[in-house]
């Protein structure tokens, strides 16, 4: 009995620290459940990061001009630091970095289903850019302010560099739509791809999330899907038109009372489908992370070879 | 003084040392989500990314001198197999790890003599570009040098897949000494490195990698030359296929 109340104590007061917006850090106590959650949804952040790398260096070799190549070089470079740093933080709560790969591996963890489609023009890097990392920046920039301190801090990093990469994305679709007829159509064709995949990033409606209730409550989420999907909504309409490009929603129209866009219905039937493995490229992203895996496996084995040697060694000669 | 000749031989150059960037770069940047582990894809993009700076350095130079409307990009993206004018080396197929990183080892001790002698050429953007990259050969090198040590005395796997490397390299090593009359006249002028003058530095230095990491210097019994003239391996062609593939499809395009 002692040990169940200690325990509704520790809740308590765990539960008091979040509702006081007073950071969880890696040696608190905290529920295992809040711990699972954590582990849950940052690595699977991490592996979406890393899987992300995918379809866009897709196109590091072949980029149009040196200038592009070098920024979405760099872009790709950056989404490799953040699979890092989310690692790490995942790391914080007690799972190796190579538990969370043969998760990422075997299916059991999950990436955002977004990265299952395929690039297939180079206006698909440009709506990458903008549409799908402007969609992940409006969810980060709420992830902030988590309860968690690692999760929190790391994504203040990321959320400074997701700029810099929607940017770029945009960038790259102002110059497509500023060029020729052929580079128009390319714009428009990766903007009527791109967008409502874009829109279902921020998951199901808030009713139907799995998870959302209890996250909201430890702040582990910040806001719902629903209300920050109509924030991306909102402030994407006007970089479309300052494209001049069309808006791929027909149903699209301001709504005075709400101050916000009313759109059109997503087609959740295509989001469940390519979730569960209809994508274009869901086999190919994952069977290519696990044949570098195990094609760069003798090379981690050499590297523990030689530190093995190296500490021998050391051991013989210790001057 | 620098007259006609002089500046048609430096913009040659300048295009020879950006197609070396540009190739070498490009192929780096095929390891990027195929490394062992992250931090290595990291590090691969890194030294990609310093390579294809070079190469915009260099040719953006060449541009200044042609004085014709090309720029950067007509270099990169607008000549053919016979027109790229890279060392070999540059150009054969990433391999394995083991294979880009005793070539990364290669080049990254050539280019620390050529780089100190580039330092002091009579030509100041020259010698701007080569202080400039000096400093990040140091850092590719240490990273280089520490990977065939690793490889070459960690595993019996590793091992012998490090030597292949080194065996199937080493002649491709001979056409980095080599010397053209282009170059022979701006190393007279003090323009361009005397590459002949690099070999014993470079042989004496990875002679002392090598042997730590347990690896034997091959025999000189073969050695495949021409990159300089646009004689190429069968490998280039392929490499810029890729790398031109959109500019080529759109012409007169901006991006």
């Amino acid at each position: 009995m002692g040990g169940n109340s200690d325990q509704a104590e520790l809740e308590r007061q765990f539960q008091q620290r979040i509702d006081d917006d007073i950071k969880i850090e890696p040696k608190d106590w905290m529920p295992d459940a809040y711990r699972e959650n954590l582990i849950r949804q940052i690595s699977q952040h991490a592996h979406s990061e890393v899987i992300g790398m995918q379809p866009e260096g897709n196109y590091i070799t072949r980029a149009p001009s040196l200038r592009r190549k070098l920024i979405l070089l760099s872009k790709v470079q950056d989404e490799a630091g953040h699979g890092l740093y989310l690692y790490s933080a995942s790391e914080t709560l007690g799972i190796s970095r190579l538990e969370l790969i043969e998760a990422l591996q075997s299916g059991a963890a999950k990436y955002a289903s977004i990265f299952n489609y395929p690039t297939q023009t180079w206006g698909d890097v440009g709506a990458i850019g903008w549409l799908v990392d402007g969609a992940a920046i409006c969810n980060q920039v709420s992830l902030q302010r988590t309860s968690y301190g690692p999760y929190a801090r790391g994504m203040i990093r990321i959320c400074k560099e997701e700029s810099f990469h929607q940017r770029q994305g945009y960038e790259i679709m102002l110059a497509l739509a500023r060029g020729s007829d052929e580079q128009r159509q390319m714009a428009q064709d990766s903007l009527n791809r791109f967008y409502w995949p874009a829109l279902m990033m921020f998951g199901p409606h808030d009713g139907e999330s799995a998870h959302s209730a209890q996250s909201m409550r430890w702040k582990i989420k910040r806001e719902t899907n629903d209300a920050l999907r109509q924030k991306f909504i909102d402030q994407t309409v006007p970089q479309i038109e300052f494209l001049g490009l069309d808006h791929p929603d027909r149903d699209i129209s301001w709504n005075e009372s709400r101050g916000h866009y009313d759109h059109g219905e997503i087609d959740w039937h295509e989001f469940y489908s390519v979730i569960n493995g209809n994508g274009h490229c869901n086999r190919q992203r994952l069977q290519h992370h696990i044949r570098a895996h195990q094609e760069g496996e003798w090379v981690r084995d050499a590297l523990a070879a030689y530190q093995e040697k190296q500490r021998q060694r050391d051991c013989q000669d210790p001057d | 003084m620098i007259d006609r000749q002089d500046s048609d031989d430096i913009l040659a150059y300048a295009v020879r040392l950006g197609d070396d960037a540009l190739v070498l770069g490009q192929r780096i940047s095929e390891w990027v989500s195929n490394g062992p582990f992250l931090e290595e894809d990291i590090a691969y993009a890194n030294v990609a990314l310093d390579f294809l700076g070079r190469a915009r350095m260099y040719y953006r130079y060449a541009a200044d001198l042609a004085r014709d409307g090309r720029d950067e990009d007509h270099f990169a993206y607008r000549r053919n197999e016979r027109e790229f004018t890279n060392l070999l080396i540059y150009e054969l197929p990433r391999g394995d790890f083991a294979f880009s990183q005793v070539r990364q080892l290669f080049v990254d001790l050539y280019n620390t003599g050529f780089l100190a002698g580039l330092g002091t050429s009579e030509d100041p953007q020259l010698a701007a570009i080569a202080a400039k990259t000096a400093k990040e050969t140091r850092y590719h090198l240490r990273r280089s040098r520490e990977w065939v040590l690793r490889l070459g005395d960690g595993t019996r796997e590793s091992h012998s897949r490090t030597q292949k490397a080194v065996n199937e390299l080493w002649g491709y090593t001979h056409e980095l000494f080599d010397v053209d009359p282009l170059e022979q006249r701006l190393a007279a002028r003090g323009v361009a490195v005397d590459n002949r003058m690099l070999r014993p530095a470079w042989y004496q230095a990875v002679s002392r990698v090598l042997d730590e990491a347990t690896l034997e210097i091959p025999g000189d019994d073969w050695a495949v030359r021409g990159g300089r003239d646009g004689y190429h391996t069968e490998s280039l062609g392929h490499l810029l296929t890729e790398l031109q593939y959109i500019h080529r499809c759109y012409p007169g395009c901006c991006w």
